[in-house]
């Protein structure tokens, strides 16, 4: 039985996400290979080779799969995949765009966001934004699972594993890549961060988001928002942390003027330590804040930035 | 062209759900159904594609026990064309739902499948990349922007590091995320237009689906665990002490 371990990278460097895949597979048990699909990726596979209990990487290295475009990279893991018991990968918007395509051209189903491993073929995963935890067991001869980094821990460093080419190019033409506009940031990333400090409606405007910026760097922080707070402008989307956006489980999640709707609770309820600050004492997000602080947020975000 | 929007009917997103006491499932007896949020914004998506001209007929299909007539009674008002409703007293696990779908396409062929990019009940997030790759066809997922352009669509992704836009040939499948539009609402005329515009009612076995029985087992649903009831505080000094002392997180 072996595992094949497609890498969350940015091409030169691995995403923290695929350590934490790698801690989930060994927890199924058996070889773990990592397969790195992507353009100038001998970077992201040095890296990848490095990790504790990963047997093998495989390097599919070729503009084909510079943009990660679903239809090729589905395709180049169907045809290694079939060799494999169980395929993963992390459950980021690149994973649960790929995944679902190789599970089809395989005739399995996929397992989702999976949250713990209970046996080889038994897994937990949430359903309902969080709201219950279903243990799913699969009979497919091939697993493909999807894995909630943030209920596993990365794995640490080892010994240096071979890494080996794989001449299999896909480029099956049916969409092409355009452009892409990232935000820039040089804070840590939202869902590997330590500390999260988020803001939400209560914030009124992209301005005032400012405010957390001083208390994010004492704190070594990333900002996150909530629906509201992106749908209203404030901030991209890609720091909307909930059902639809990121899912966190830092040490400590700071909540800014944000009421706790059930959407955004599924994105962050894991934390380790709540903190919300909002002026509406009953603002249900008080019911899952270890600590709750009722007051005007432009009063006391200042003073927490000072006193820091 | 022709554009397909399958739709789900699921628990309305405002209720809190509950587990059953035996751990078989939610209880979803006596609860508010809605469709779910991201098929109203796909349907929202298919109507405007058809007022701006790109978009000759609107077709909304679903798959389930009768009630789900009424989730497609609500496409039919917000100006979907017609209906298809896939009688099935079974949810399908995504992969079915995917060859159920891919059928349909085979027998409408339309040029654009418009799907909602999860569902807030099972929140897979799988059917519109599964019904892709069964068909063959690109997939633009996650989108919030959606353009056409001759025989292409250019889409505009929501992925974790900000944008990303790819151009799709037609035909294609795309699953919107949450900005993508903001859905309107049924008027009561539309909803009174509604009763008569064409539902077909067929039947999961005339169909010619290949179902085979799923690989997913459900063994239990527990509820989540529930965190222990936290303190207020009274100042943002005694908050940072409960921090450094007792919580030790900064």
């Amino acid at each position: 039985m072996a595992i094949l371990i497609i890498a969350e990278h940015h091409h030169q460097h691995l995403g923290a996400e695929t350590a934490k895949v790698v801690d989930a597979a060994q927890q199924i048990g058996g070889d773990i290979h990592v397969l790195v699909a992507g353009s100038n990726c001998q970077g992201a596979a040095t890296e990848a080779a490095k990790l504790a209990n990963v047997q093998k990487v495989l390097v599919a290295d070729d503009t084909a799969y510079q943009a990660q475009l679903a239809e090729n990279i589905a395709a180049l893991v169907v045809e290694l995949g079939r060799d494999y018991s169980h395929i993963l990968t992390a459950a980021t918007t690149s994973g649960k765009n790929f995944m679902p395509r190789v599970a089809a051209m395989l005739d399995v189903n996929q397992i989702s966001d999976i949250i713990s491993v209970e046996s080889v073929d038994t897994y937990t995963r949430p359903i309902y934004a969080g709201n219950a935890i279903a243990t799913v067991q699969t009979t497919d001869p091939i697993q493909v699972i999807t894995v909630r980094s943030s209920a596993f821990e990365a794995v640490s460093q080892g010994d240096e594993v071979p890494i080996e080419s794989i001449a299999l190019v896909k480029d099956l033409g049916l969409s092409s890549f355009v452009g892409e506009e990232l935000t820039k940031s040089e804070r840590p990333e939202l869902t590997a961060a330590r500390v999260v400090i988020s803001g939400g409606r209560g914030m009124q405007n992209a301005e005032n988001f400012k405010l957390l910026e001083g208390i994010a760097d004492r704190l070594n922080a990333a900002i996150g928002a909530s629906r509201a707070a992106v749908d209203a402008g404030f901030v991209p989307n890609d720091m909307q942390v909930g059902q639809t956006g990121k899912i966190v489980a830092p040490d400590l999640y700071i909540a800014v003027g944000i009421s706790g709707a059930i959407q955004h609770l599924a994105g962050m309820k894991d934390a380790k330590v709540i903190v919300a600050i909002n002026k509406d004492e009953d603002a249900p997000i008080f019911q899952v804040a270890d600590y709750g602080l009722v007051a005007d947020l432009f009063s006391v975000l200042p003073e927490l930035e000072q006193k820091l | 062209m022709k554009v397909l929007v399958p739709i789900k009917r699921v628990i309305d997103y405002n209720v809190k759900v509950r587990v059953k006491a035996d751990q078989t499932d939610v209880d979803l007896a006596n609860v508010k159904m809605a469709m779910n949020p991201f098929c109203e914004i796909a349907v929202e998506e298919a109507i405007r594609l058809k007022e701006a001209g790109h978009a000759s007929e609107v077709v909304v299909v679903s798959i389930g026990p009768n009630t789900c007539q009424e989730q497609l009674r609500t496409g039919l008002a917000l100006g979907a064309d017609r209906a298809i409703h896939i009688i099935s007293d079974e949810m399908p696990d995504a992969l079915n739902a995917a060859k159920i779908l891919q059928k349909i396409v085979e027998k409408e062929a339309p040029q654009l499948v418009i799907l909602g990019k999860q569902s807030i009940d099972s929140d897979n997030n799988q059917t519109g990349q599964m019904l892709a790759a069964l068909c063959g066809y690109p997939q633009g997922t996650f989108a919030s922007k959606l353009v056409l352009e001759g025989d292409k669509a250019q889409v505009t992704r929501e992925v974790d590091g900000g944008l990303q836009t790819l151009s799709l040939s037609l035909p294609a499948v795309v699953t919107t995320d949450l900005r993508l539009n903001e859905p309107r609402y049924a008027t009561l005329p539309n909803i009174m237009k509604a009763k008569k515009k064409p539902l077909e009612a067929l039947e999961l076995g005339s169909l010619g689906v290949d179902i085979k029985a799923s690989g997913l087992k459900q063994l239990k649903v527990t509820p989540p665990a529930s965190r222990e009831a936290g303190i207020k505080v009274s100042s943002v000094d005694e908050l940072l002490e409960k921090l450094k002392n007792e919580a030790k997180v900064i």
